[in-house]
């Protein structure tokens, strides 16, 4: 068989992803014709810049999900096929079967691995942690946050002094000390897991119950409920087969195995505690920030004379008020989490070597880069869109938030 | 004012004694002191070798009587063997004699930054040779970085909704979204490969350590300031349109003062305070951006140190790079508070 002209794998590659380009006109057509009844997201379509962001992430993360569904990728992303090392875009499959794609369409790397379907499958991991971490380091900082700054006093001073401890430390120094398969032995992520994961559950309790303690009714049937789901989660987060925390020396019991619907191997969960360690004293920063500049507000001071209780204000009064510029920096948040991982990736840290996420893809492509372009620049472009469509997404919605 | 950075200072002494024991303690944890163990020694030991290697090396003390020791204010640990003494305060073995005069603290408060089992050389000569690269190439970074920032967020910032703020302004957005290991790979994919064949740069900066050039230097410097420029011009920006909003503009254009006049002399004095403190504090993702650029073209400065520490576990190395880092972000960050106050007199600390 011939190889292919760039026009043939352009064209390829957009059949490919096909999937992806109909779910993204639903997508639109739907939010484009309600958009007057969805709020902050529906006015996002009144900015281009918005528009174009939320378009690059979305084609990002549907093509992550449907790429875990196989359905995108041509071949699977750790097969390694002979013949076909370093093979330039469009290079036919050597010695392909019935069922087989016939080509690889960009190209093989360096293990003769499939490039187009790393990139498909390196979407995925980046999809399913970024946003989880963002989120997690999110709780972490506005469960902390708000009491800093409402309350002030000696719980400000040490809560800020830990987090610019923190920032202190060069990123990079952090992730090398941390995320390192003997310190995983010592189970020092475990630990942080452990602290770090509580505060979901701390928020949501919290908000609940600050929320519906004069209806008591509701409130005993509700919180026990939500928690209870909570905890089951967060017990099953934190216990890996049956422990908590399972060193050669010592271990300690967690939930029992026939509870335990799903575990976290030791490599992601330390990646995920440092990016969700590494982030939340930002978050902090800048929800303490939010706080004392709006627990001046006359709203508040009308909470404090009708009695409610410092809880409720904070979670009730100051934090939806402050939720522009913390769905801001939430998107910028994922983009940062974004890069944060593809240096992990790229540092060879955490992640398994033949993991097809992008910093690892970068990372080996670029020691061949000067005879192969091809295995490293599309996770490399890939990265940078998404990263891209985040900041674009972030600055429309600061554009129309700002409107109001 | 002097009480102030005093205050500030005891903060930052603080920080830095906490931060260089989370590295200690996370640096002696008994598996990577194994690694450690193994490494100097060799592959194939047996626990009760490990753990007489650690004795006889000193490791195998307590974490806050090592961490004293270090610091200088515990006697450094000593040891009788046959062929004579050892400990921490003696290179290699040494006679009665010898031991007796040799001193009992060694720590960094006596000035002894240790001996990096990496390297087999002083610690101190190690850092203070690699920061002297790294200084080098940070100085060219800030010389491209902060002027070409300056321009164009000021450039954008002076009609706010222009042609002109539109583009810029979506330029520095894609530079602050591409991370420093894309853009370096991107750079030397597209000016030093074959395949692409136009070759104006070299792809590694190894030659730049003695004989830094044009083109082994310029993708280097470029790949981070890049990174780091979008985020202040979007900040010059801000701050820029702010001020051209303000009522002494508006007063200034209906005397009729020209547009230039406006811009240079009565607008960029007031813009220009914000974006100070912002690259103040883009030092310590500078940092960072090192440690990425010198892996990526192999330039044997600060961030190769680190990496190279961190990798092998080498204690004293990496609580000598950490002191570093931590020093360069807190100094930085009171450089920003004093000339923030400086530059802006309607600021005062009370």
């Amino acid at each position: 068989m011939e190889p292919l002209s760039t026009f043939e794998i352009a064209g390829r590659i957009i059949y490919q992803l096909s999937p992806v380009w109909i779910s993204l006109v639903f997508l639109y057509a739907f939010s484009i014709g309600f958009k007057r009844k969805l709020g902050l997201y529906g006015k996002l379509f009144d900015s281009p810049i918005g528009m174009i962001g939320f378009g690059l992430v979305m084609f990002w993360v549907f093509t992550g999900i449907y790429g875990a569904m196989d359905m995108i990728v041509t071949h699977d992303p750790l097969t390694q096929v002979s013949g076909m090392k370093n093979k330039v875009p469009g290079t036919p499959l050597r010695g392909a079967e019935e069922g087989d794609y016939p080509y690889y369409l960009l190209g093989g790397d360096n293990l003769a691995r499939d490039v187009f379907s790393r990139l498909v499958k390196g979407a995925w991991e980046v999809i399913k942690i970024a946003p989880m971490a963002a989120v997690f380091a999110f709780m972490v900082g506005i469960t902390l946050g708000l009491p800093a700054g409402y309350y002030g006093g000696r719980l400000d001073t040490i809560l800020s002094f830990a987090a610019n401890l923190i920032l202190a430390f060069p990123v990079i120094l952090l992730f090398y000390l941390l995320v390192t398969p003997e310190i995983v032995a010592t189970g020092v992520p475990n630990y942080m897991a452990i602290v770090l994961f509580v505060f979901p559950i701390v928020f949501v309790g919290v908000l609940l119950n600050s929320r519906y303690y004069t209806r008591p009714k509701l409130r005993n049937f509700l919180l026990p409920l939500v928690l209870g789901l909570i905890i089951w989660f967060y017990l099953q987060l934190v216990s890996n087969g049956g422990y908590l925390i399972n060193t050669p020396s010592y271990s300690i019991w967690g939930l029992p195995s026939a509870m335990d619907m799903f575990d976290i191997p030791g490599g992601i969960l330390v990646v995920f505690v440092s990016v969700v360690f590494v982030n939340s004293p930002t978050v902090f920063r800048i929800v303490r920030g939010l706080t004392l500049d709006i627990k001046t507000r006359d709203y508040v001071a009308a909470a404090q004379t009708r009695g409610e209780g410092p809880w409720y204000i904070m979670l009730w009064e100051i934090l939806p008020n402050a939720r522009g510029p913390l769905i801001v920096d939430f998107c910028l948040r994922i983009g940062y989490t974004t890069i944060l991982l593809g240096t992990l990736g790229f540092f060879g840290l955490g992640l398994p070597p033949e993991s097809p996420d992008w910093g690892s893809t970068i990372n080996d492509g670029r020691k061949l880069l000067s005879i192969y372009l091809h295995p490293a620049l599309p996770p490399a472009f890939a990265l940078l869109t998404l990263v891209l469509g985040l900041n674009l997404l972030a600055d429309g919605l600061r554009e129309e938030s700002l409107k109001d | 004012m002097g009480l102030f950075i005093l205050r500030r200072s005891g903060v930052m002494l603080l920080t830095a004694l906490c931060l260089t024991f989370i590295v200690f303690f996370l640096t002696n944890l008994y598996p990577n002191l194994e690694k450690l163990a193994k490494t100097q020694g060799n592959f194939r030991m047996s626990d009760e070798a490990v753990a007489s290697w650690l004795d006889s090396n000193g490791y195998a003390e307590p974490m806050v009587v090592k961490y004293g020791q270090w610091l200088g204010v515990l006697p450094g640990w000593t040891r009788e063997t046959e062929d004579g003494f050892t400990g921490r305060c003696i290179t290699g073995t040494a006679t009665a004699e010898e031991f007796a005069e040799a001193s009992t603290f060694c720590g960094i408060l006596q000035g002894d930054w240790g001996y990096s089992t990496r390297f087999k050389d002083e610690v101190s000569t190690i850092v203070s040779e690699r920061l002297g690269n790294t200084g080098f190439l940070m100085l060219c970074v800030l010389l491209i970085m902060v002027p070409s920032a300056l321009i164009i967020g000021v450039l954008a910032g002076m009609r706010e909704g222009s042609a002109t703020d539109r583009s810029l302004s979506t330029a520095s957005i894609l530079t602050t979204a591409t991370p420093e290991y894309v853009s370096g790979v991107i750079f030397i994919a597209v000016f030093t490969s074959s395949t692409v064949g136009l070759k104006w740069f070299k792809g590694t900066a190894t030659s730049a350590m003695d004989n830094p050039t044009f083109e082994n230097f310029f993708l280097p410097v470029l790949t981070i300031a890049l990174y780091g420029m979008g985020y202040i011009a979007r900040m010059t920006r801000a701050s820029m349109t702010e001020v051209m909003t303000a009522q002494y503009i508006r007063t200034a254009r209906l005397k009729g003062v020209s547009f230039h006049n406006i811009v240079l002399k009565h607008a960029l004095r007031n813009a220009l305070i914000a974006p100070f403190t912002v690259i103040m504090l883009q030092f310590p993702w500078l940092l960072n951006g090192v440690v990425i650029v010198e892996t990526l073209f192999n330039y044997k400065g600060f961030g190769w140190v680190l990496v190279e520490a961190a990798g092998n576990n080498d204690i004293e190395l990496l609580l000598a790079v950490s002191v570093v880092s931590v020093v360069v972000v807190l100094v930085t960050q009171l450089i920003s508070d004093i000339g923030y106050v400086y530059l802006n007199p309607r600021i005062r600390i009370s």
